[in-house]
């Protein structure tokens, strides 16, 4: 176990590296102004200009000026829009709402879709079955702005079930539509991950063991099959966490939740590029993250694959 | 396609892999269904005019946001455009990028696949490590940062608004094609007809294009398939946002987010596009489903 996490973490360093470098080359380097649109809908002043290329260094050769502003990511430095906010504290701010954003979505997940999916495989082919199948596709095909604006359009304003956008108050009751409508496409994916592994395990040589043993049906599928079968979704799950992090722009930005997914969505609307190039780096640092951690905890979970 | 691999029955004529799939979608009521979508889909952008005969440009501000009706059937927009004819004619911008980015990441990927997996040894250690960092950025961050550095405005011409929502995705999305031909040239390229063609003296260029790329791109195949789908949501995705596609270009996705701040009093603005843009992507994903299952001999 100890050498495959050193092994992981070691795995790691050229791919941050290399990232960074992507995100840098992108947002600096390609030809053309690298001015243009990043200060709302104007030109950027002078000054500004002068200042961030002081900054980025954008004068200097390429790798230098890249092992420059790696440093300054190191130190926690992810830039500064030409309204003189700093993009770290801003982000810092709208955090926590996003990771309270991400936990109602992943607990729809769990109860929803493994739910779905523990009533489908147990029953193959059946009616419930057919109905978790046909479901999934049709949510699956619906982009998340659309189930979002409908959402909040029938739910939210016509019948007044749930509150239609969140505002300052990022209650857990104001989060359930957005949670659940961040959480709609990965349900489906988790019901069927679920439903799948489920029916595959069922054959297993140590389900049939079970059996013969004598064991009562409820402890040979609550027990034995379900542990197994889990693994696969619990691996989905994580790293569908470190997504939900990072991907909840368009979310956050219908449902006005006032986290890390909005303010980009804002930023974008204002073309404010400074805001919107530094809190994604950033998302994407943490996306690169979170993975990690889940590949920890897949070869803690499954020991065949730390081991392999 | 070699015809070594077709063949199950005796009698039969030699089927090559694709024919054996072909014949196995043509019995799939999923694929026939869907391809029956994605024709008339097709047939939408490439003649909008056989679907309508009002302009989607010709917009009469005194219908601004006049609910559906006997005369426009999907009601009006903001700016009293019917939207109907906004609808058949977003199908483009739909098809258009779904169809360029998925040949765009199919080819760069199956090269860098192609060269990492045949030559191997250094070469495919350093392509793989390349690939494994643009593998590592999801791809709508991806997508936001190439699109907020590259802003289109109002003036900029349709095609390149267009070209660069499909670079922005284009930058991304090859990884997955360029390790699945990396694995399937891997397994290919020991295989006794490969050798059999070197032993006879075929450069490596004949190899490659006349003896490993054919047997070794149907995983490419599926995968394409599937991902088109992902694309058209993409590019819908970025145009909701208001970065991706722009103004003079007619999508679902702009509609869909104009029609965002009446969503309470004109509900038809939103419901209609998304509507289509949501069967698009289903016919997409059963369609892929379909190929995925015609393709996998597994599960013959």
């Amino acid at each position: 176990m100890g050498r495959y996490v050193a092994r992981r973490l070691l795995q790691m360093i050229p791919v941050v590296i290399g990232t960074t470098f992507i995100i840098y080359a992108l947002v600096w380097a390609l030809p053309g102004d690298p001015f243009a649109g990043r200060c709302g809908a104007r030109p950027c002043p002078a000054a500004y200009v002068a200042d961030m290329t002081a900054k980025y260094n954008l004068d200097d050769p390429l790798p230098l000026a890249y092992i420059q502003y790696l440093g300054n990511l190191l130190r926690g430095d992810f830039g500064e829009t030409f309204q003189g906010l700093s993009v770290g504290e801003e982000l810092l701010r709208a955090y926590p709402t996003t990771v309270k954003l991400a936990l109602v979505a992943i607990a729809f997940e769990i109860i929803i879709g493994i739910g779905a999916g523990i009533l489908a495989g147990l029953r193959r082919g059946s009616f419930i079955d057919n109905l978790v199948l046909v479901s999934t596709l049709v949510v699956v095909s619906i982009p998340v702005f659309v189930i979002g604006s409908v959402l909040q359009l029938f739910l939210g304003m016509r019948w007044g079930i749930f509150p239609a956008t969140v505002g300052g108050d990022a209650s857990l009751y104001n989060l359930i539509l957005p949670g659940f409508v961040l959480a709609s496409l990965s349900l489906a994916y988790v019901a069927r991950l679920t439903r799948t592994s489920l029916a595959e395990n069922r054959r297993a040589d140590y389900v049939r063991t079970a059996v013969a043993k004598g064991l009562p049906q409820r402890r040979v599928i609550g027990i034995h099959t379900m542990r197994n079968s889990l693994i696969p979704v619990v691996t989905f799950i994580g790293a569908d966490f470190g997504a939900l992090l990072g991907g909840a722009i368009v979310t956050e930005g219908i449902f006005n939740v006032p986290g890390v997914g909005n303010l980009i969505f804002r930023s974008i609307t204002t073309r404010d590029g400074v805001m919107v190039t530094g809190a994604v780096t950033v998302l994407v640092l943490v996306f690169l993250l979170v993975n990690l951690l889940v590949d920890l905890i897949y070869g803690w979970l499954d020991p065949r694959i730390s081991h392999g | 396609m070699s015809r070594r691999r077709g063949g199950g029955h005796a009698a039969a004529v030699p089927r090559s892999l694709a024919g054996d799939a072909w014949r196995d979608l043509r019995r799939s009521p999923l694929f026939v269904g869907s391809a029956a979508i994605i024709l008339v889909l097709v047939a939408m952008a490439a003649v909008p005019g056989l679907f309508t005969n009002a302009d989607p440009r010709a917009c009469d501000l005194a219908y601004s946001r006049q609910p559906p009706s006997g005369d426009a059937w999907f009601g009006y927009d903001l700016q009293g455009c019917d939207m109907y004819a906004r609808t058949i004619y977003g199908a483009r911008a739909s098809i258009l990028v779904g169809v360029l980015t998925t040949v765009v990441i199919a080819v760069v990927g199956s090269v860098v696949g192609m060269f990492a997996g045949y030559h191997g040894g250094r070469v495919d250690a350093l392509l793989s490590r390349f690939t494994d960092m643009f593998f590592a950025v999801p791809m709508l961050l991806g997508a936001i940062i190439v699109l907020a550095t590259f802003p289109s405005t109002i003036d900029t011409p349709s095609w390149q608004t267009i070209g660069k929502v499909v670079l922005a995705l284009g930058v991304l999305g090859w990884t997955t094609v360029a390790r699945l031909m990396r694995s399937t040239v891997i397994q290919v390229k020991q295989s006794d007809y490969v050798q059999a063609a070197r032993g006879l003296g075929a450069g490596s260029r004949r190899v490659l294009l006349r003896h490993v790329l054919p047997n070794a791109v149907a995983p490419v195949v599926v995968y394409s398939t599937i991902i088109l789908g992902v694309f058209v949501v993409l590019e819908a995705t970025l145009s909701f946002l208001g970065i991706g596609l722009q103004a003079p270009v007619i999508s679902w996705g702009i509609a869909i987010s104009d029609a965002r701040a009446y969503i309470r009093q004109s509900p038809h603005m939103l419901l209609f596009p998304g509507a289509f843009l949501s069967v698009t992507v289903l016919a997409f994903i059963m369609l892929g489903d379909a190929v995925r299952d015609a393709f996998d001999p597994r599960l013959r």
